[in-house]
């Protein structure tokens, strides 16, 4: 596999940009966000792009306008805005909306977890999955890499009805295989095997994951690896498939704890398939995170470091 | 049209106002929960809308693609919507007696479930950009129809209101009218009495908008401003500040500054509409 670093946005955004050459029902709206390749987008397609300005309900609102006329709109800010600051706009004229009519609305939230890491809490994303997760009829996607963000223009378009992407803000190198076959409609992927204990994860954790997971084997032990990339629709019965081969299993995400997250989401399906499997929840506490300094260090100073994964690795194993 | 033609049409709009409030009251009489003041305001804009032949559309096929859009942003005050278009034959009249009873789709505050309404219209300052989104895409594919966005006067506290406003300026949308329902109070008190709004047609214009006052119950003028803002095409978004009593028809709630919130009880429901001009 050919390893590259690039951003989420980047990748998605170069697809978006292919597409609209033959496609002329997309348009491509932004909150005042830009990235390299919407450069090139908007430079191409001035017609079908829109900078709404500073103005997240109104991003919201009148992609939802396009959208009831048949036009399937990418709406692109930064990620905490867009979910929280026009919520109520993505719940009535997205969400409630697409029980009645076809609303197909890509919100396009850059800046996952604490992928800004010292613009501090006002920038950082760590309640959005369990925000967007709660609304009927609305997709959550969470890649762990660009390869996947990539991939995902051709189910915007197929889709027909609301989607949040939480795209990462950092380039981050690719997990998956650019030629591979990658089913996105099964919701996950496992990408380590082993026994005993089994990492659920989401998103930049992903790579953190992988690493313990490496670090680990080093002692001849193996855990397992999985990446959950589609936090809504997931198939629970494939996961638990999954996960019900291990005695632990451990969570670990960019969010909240216990707040309807990917924790959360595990919880219901472990508990759905009435398991004894033990699990151990990792991400933030009942507080925001204020300190300066990069990404790595953060999680390291709020339990969530390489080092703090690995540790609660063996603890699990320890408890046999 | 000649004069006589349009005295003809006058008579005509007035009739069908004055049925309207009159099967508005029967509603209110059935579900007390329904907002009757604020209904009463909007009964000529939505009468000389549809009865005036402003708005195109095709009751047998409510997403007809050469409709004109109507969003009704202000979705609690359009009650006095519902008897209409089970007149015009999108649903069947008897559907009025059932309006919040369980199993009815007609609720309380309208959803889009109802066939003519194009959206979500249960929280304020939504509906104006949404209706920017549609006037922008209607343009897009090269269409001629028009998008109209009836907001209360009250809902412009609301700041998405103002993005909408400001996006719409912008972008020139002279395919978007939007009718504001100025009558005047919100919920607790008059509007003048909460945050001033006037100026309104000085503060469309700043944001490149055609502002254009009317009495809001007077249908002979109603009609006219809304065919010429229809058929303007200058580049620039129309508003339509309709100047309107909230509760008109029903002396005890014209002149309550919390009509809003009152009900007229049922057994005084006969009476009220005995009373309508």
């Amino acid at each position: 596999m050919i390893a590259e670093k690039m951003t989420m946005r980047d990748a998605f955004i170069e697809e978006v940009c292919r597409r609209m050459a033959s496609d002329p029902a997309l348009v491509f709206l932004s909150a005042d966000l830009g990235s390299p390749k919407l450069d090139t987008l908007r430079s191409d397609y001035p017609d079908r792009f829109i900078n709404v300005g500073i103005a997240e309900q109104n991003l919201v609102n009148v992609a939802a306008g396009y959208a009831l006329e048949g036009f399937t709109v990418y709406a692109y800010a930064i990620a905490p805005f867009l979910v929280m600051r026009a919520y109520e706009q993505i719940r009535n004229n997205l969400s409630l909306l697409s029980h009645t009519h076809r609303v197909n609305v890509n919100l396009v939230g850059v800046g996952s977890g604490l992928s800004y890491d010292v613009s501090g809490p006002t920038h950082h994303g760590v309640e959005d999955i369990s925000l967007m997760r709660l609304l009927p009829k609305m997709t959550v996607f969470s890649p762990s890499d660009w390869v996947l963000a990539e991939r995902f223009v051709d189910y915007t378009i197929d889709v027909r009805s609301p989607k949040y992407l939480r795209f990462d803000g950092k380039p981050t190198v690719n997990l998956y295989d650019r030629n591979a076959v990658i089913d996105l409609h099964s919701g996950f992927s496992t990408l380590a095997e082993g026994s005993g204990v089994c990492i659920v994860s989401t998103g930049y954790m992903t790579h953190t994951a992988l690493r313990a997971a490496e670090k680990i084997s080093q002692s001849g032990i193996r855990i397992g690896v999985v990446d959950v990339f589609l936090i809504k629709p997931l198939p629970e019965q494939a996961l638990y498939d999954v996960l019900r081969k291990y005695r632990s299993v451990i969570t670990v995400e960019e969010a909240f704890v216990g707040k309807g997250g990917l924790d959360t989401l595990v919880a219901n399906i472990l508990a759905a398939g009435g398991s004894d499997i033990r699990l151990s929840r990792m991400g933030f506490g009942d507080s925001y995170v204020f300190t300066m300094g990069v990404r790595e260090r953060l999680h390291e100073l709020n339990g969530l470091g390489e080092k703090q994964i690995t540790e609660e690795v063996f603890r699990m194993l320890a408890k046999g | 049209m000649t004069d006589h033609e349009r005295n003809q049409l006058t008579g005509f709009l007035r009739d069908k106002a004055r049925w309207v409030r009159s099967e508005t009251l029967k509603i209110h009489r059935i579900a007390q929960e329904t907002r009757i003041a604020s209904s009463l305001s909007a009964v000529e804009i939505f009468v000389a809308l549809f009865y005036g032949n402003i708005v195109a559309h095709d009751p047998k096929n409510p997403r007809w693609e050469g409709r004109d859009r109507l969003i009704i942003s202000k979705g609690h005050g359009s009650i006095s919507f519902y008897p209409i278009l089970a007149d015009l034959g999108y649903f069947d009249k008897q559907e009025l007696f059932r309006v919040c009873k369980e199993g009815s789709f007609l609720g309380g505050i309208p959803d889009p479930l109802i066939p003519g309404y194009e959206s979500v219209n249960g929280s304020l300052g939504h509906g104006l950009g949404v209706s920017c989104g549609m006037a922008a895409a209607l343009k897009r594919k090269n269409r001629e129809e028009t998008v109209f966005a009836l907001i209360g006067d009250g809902e412009l506290y609301e700041g998405s209101v103002w993005e909408a406003i400001m996006f719409g300026g912008e972008h020139r949308l002279d395919n978007l009218i939007a009718i504001i329902d100025n009558n005047g109070a919100c919920m607790l008190d008059y509007c003048k009495n909460v945050l001033d709004l006037d100026p309104i047609d000085q503060k469309f214009s700043a944001f490149r908008w055609q502002a254009r006052t009317v009495d809001g119950h007077d249908l002979a003028k109603l009609h006219t401003a809304l065919l010429d803002l229809k058929n303007d095409r200058s580049g620039r978004p129309k508003v339509l500040i309709a100047n309107t009593v909230k509760g008109k028809g029903v002396p005890a709630l014209e002149g309550d500054p919390l009509s809003h919130i009152r009900n007229i009880p049922p057994d005084r429901i006969d009476a009220a509409i005995r009373g309508l001009k």
